[in-house]
């Protein structure tokens, strides 16, 4: 069934795409190598769980200062006074800490929900929210995959509270303050390209620390933010049943055919009309 | 000109269209009626709701939280309140472009209900809406989401009621008695089902497409790649359903403005309606049925999500689909009726079960509406039914058209 649905889809897609002169559905990545996406890869091996990327982040977004620190056996949330988190998980190995934040998708499902443009892949890699556009529908929270765009439900002027991997420090040629500030040097920024390199070089070099898997490189489509860890990511409280196509890809089939329907429905219904028009005039005749 | 005299009835004659107006607006009919008692009170709390929810914000009135963004101030009332104003697409399909006359005196009772719930389950969007000034960012300006689903159905929506509101046009030029209008209005009438159709089909769906994007979040039982289109064949029996049982109601509440022919016409329309939804409720169970077994879900059905699976389809789809089966053949109007509300109460079982039973529903805090979020939902249905009222006592929608205004 769902090749019978791929070759209608595909059917559609390419009546869809000709319809609408090859304007592109779904946030793609943007055109034009001049720009890489740019990320952050995260070392789970390295992080000492000390939260001073939590303690910077909060700073630097007006949020306040986190009271709770990590502790296994409870996981702590995003929330709309917290962007990032970092959470313990007991390993064979001994206690493993995580970092919890948007995973700044390739293909990002909130940016193909909003129907303002509010939430925006940008060319740089983060994935933004502009307020002056956003209406405040939560599509974005309902589609993200991850559960990180948070609402501020007790604000009469609420905002989506969510990592945007210090987006205007990037503008000002600085990196994200979490990766500043760490003083374990768990967090790496650079482009995706250049952290996917480092992370198989040192999954290479150190076999027995790490897992073989960088979670972030294929989830989703890709994301911006990677993970390198010392166990099994399921038990590090991440979700390793999502898919690995990207979920804006779930709507394409959708989207592609609503321009075939918007254009042939009408001739077709108008024909139709035209046919049964004069209906009762025939019946007449038929009973002389 | 003095032709397009608005007020052609003779009591009327010499008196502005503003007096006309007003004398219009004021209520007729008794006043202490139990409907009025009861619903009045829960508009009025409704509206101290709606401004409590704009001074301390959405968190103050409802149990949304970051897990579940949407309750049934979406599940309920705009996407439930949607397809059960399908019957609206269906019916000017019928009357318009296959040109079956006989059910031409339900058309704006139809199109009318139609509207209306347009615009109040979507204008109770704007309750849902954390920064709705900024609604109009969509239609208008430079941020067109194009890529979104829900931007489309936001399109859709805007644009089906205008094409509504022109399909029901004519029902107001009668009543304001301006011919002129009434020629032009009526002319336009084709055009605006055409579109309308063509609107409502992608909307109806659209709305479950919305859902594709949430795969990891619901219920496998109740998610699939084929949402948009259970969703457009549902709407069908689902306004369909809308329309059998708004009619009996209708029938007896406005009994003194329905001719003799008209409501002894009015019980072959009913059996006639009965058949479509019996033949489209096969299709959609069929559909259900091939998704489930495609899907290979049998290991979910043994679970508690599995037995609720069952109540809706069994319950809800299959019954009411056989009784509609069976009063094919013996015309069996209360059991048609009876079918027609179970059939309601299925649909609105499976959009709450898509949008919010099903959603999360493996969280660990389960979403459950606060009072107030249904207090406001209960007040948006009865101000529909109170302007619905309104409009039936004073335009010509279950009654005749005026003399003037025939063929």
């Amino acid at each position: 069934m769902s090749i019978d649905r791929r070759i209608f889809f595909k059917t559609a897609a390419l009546i869809g795409a000709s319809l609408t002169l090859g304007k592109s559905f779904g946030a793609s990545a943007p055109e034009g190598g001049e720009v890489e996406f740019r990320g952050m890869l995260y070392d789970s091996t390295r992080c000492a769980g000390c939260q001073e990327c939590e303690k910077v982040c909060a700073k630097a977004h007006g949020l306040p200062e986190p009271t709770e620190t990590p502790e296994a056996g409870k996981i702590r949330k995003t929330s709309d006074t917290r962007r990032s988190v970092i959470n313990a998980f007991t390993t064979p190995n001994g206690e493993v800490y995580m970092k919890n934040q948007c995973m700044h998708c390739n293909e990002p499902a909130c940016a193909a929900a909003c129907l303002t443009e509010a939430m925006h892949k940008t060319k740089e890699g983060p994935v933004i929210w502009r307020g002056e556009k956003c209406m405040g529908c939560r599509y974005c929270m309902v589609s993200c995959p991850f559960d990180i765009p948070k609402f501020e439900y007790f604000s009469t002027n609420p905002k989506i509270q969510k990592c945007d991997l210090c987006y205007d420090r990037l503008m000002e040629g600085k990196i994200p303050v979490c990766a500043e500030n760490c003083p374990a040097e768990a967090l790496k920024f650079g482009t995706r390209r250049e952290l996917i390199a480092e992370a198989r070089k040192r999954i290479a070099e150190n076999p027995g620390v790490y897992v073989d898997e960088i979670y972030g490189e294929n989830v989703a489509g890709g994301t911006g933010f990677l993970y390198l860890a010392g166990a099994p990511f399921k038990d590090l409280g991440m979700n390793t049943s999502l898919q690995n196509s990207s979920y804006p890809e779930l709507t394409k089939g959708f989207l592609y055919s609503v321009p075939s329907v918007d254009v042939l429905l009408p001739p077709l219904l108008l024909g139709i009309y035209a046919a049964t028009k004069n209906n009762h005039l025939k019946d007449e005749e038929d009973h002389d | 000109m003095t032709s397009q005299t608005f007020p052609i009835d003779k009591e009327n004659e010499g008196r502005s269209i503003l007096k006309f107006l007003v004398a219009e607006l004021k209520p007729k009919g008794k006043l202490l009626t139990p409907f009025n008692i009861i619903s009045l009170p829960i508009i009025l709390l409704g509206i101290g709701l709606i401004v409590l929810r704009y001074w301390h914000g959405l968190g103050a009135v409802t149990n949304l939280s970051q897990e579940v963004p949407w309750g049934i101030w979406i599940g309920f009332d705009v996407v439930t309140g949607v397809a059960f104003a399908g019957g609206a697409y269906v019916v000017t399909f019928m009357v318009y472009i296959l040109n079956m006359r006989k059910y031409h005196s339900i058309v704006r009772v139809t199109v009318l209900n139609g509207f209306l719930a347009y615009a109040f389950y979507t204008g109770a969007l704007l309750l849902d809406l954390g920064r709705p000034w900024n609604v109009v960012n969509p239609i208008i300006g430079n941020n067109f989401g194009a890529s979104s689903v829900l931007f489309l159905v936001a399109w859709h929506f805007l644009l089906y009621m205008l094409a509504e509101l022109i399909e029901f046009s004519p029902a107001i030029a009668e009543w304001l008695g301006s011919k002129k209008a009434k020629r032009i209005l009526s002319g336009m009438t084709i055009g605006a089902v055409i579109f309308g159709i063509t609107l409502s089909s992608l909307h109806q769906s659209g709305l479950g497409a919305l859902y594709l994007m949430a795969k990891d979040k619901i219920h496998p039982l109740w998610y699939s790649e084929f949402i948009p289109i259970l969703f457009f064949v549902s709407s069908i029996f689902a306004g369909l359903s809308m329309v059998i049982f708004e009619g009996s109601i209708s029938s007896k509440v406005f009994s003194e403005q329905i001719t003799e022919k008209t409501h002894k016409s009015h019980n072959t329309i009913v059996h006639s309606l009965s058949k479509v939804c019996a033949v489209t409720m096969f299709a959609y169970f069929f559909l259900q049925f091939l998704v489930f077994i495609h899907a290979k879900r049998w290991d979910l059905i043994n679970t508690p999500m599995g037995y609720w699976f069952l109540v809706e389809m069994i319950g809800f789809v299959f019954i009411p689909m056989v009784m509609f089966f069976y009063s094919y053949r013996t015309a069996n109007i209360l059991m048609i009726r009876i079918a027609a509300i179970l059939t309601m109460i299925g649909i609105i079982l499976n959009r709450l079960n898509v949008s919010v039973i099903a959603f999360r529903w493996d969280a660990a805090v389960h979403y459950v509406p606060t009072w107030m979020e249904v207090v406001v939902t209960l007040a948006v249905i009865f101000t529909e039914v109170w302007v619905f009222r309104w409009v039936i006592n004073r335009m010509p929608v279950l009654r005749e058209s005026p003399e003037w205004a025939k063929d």
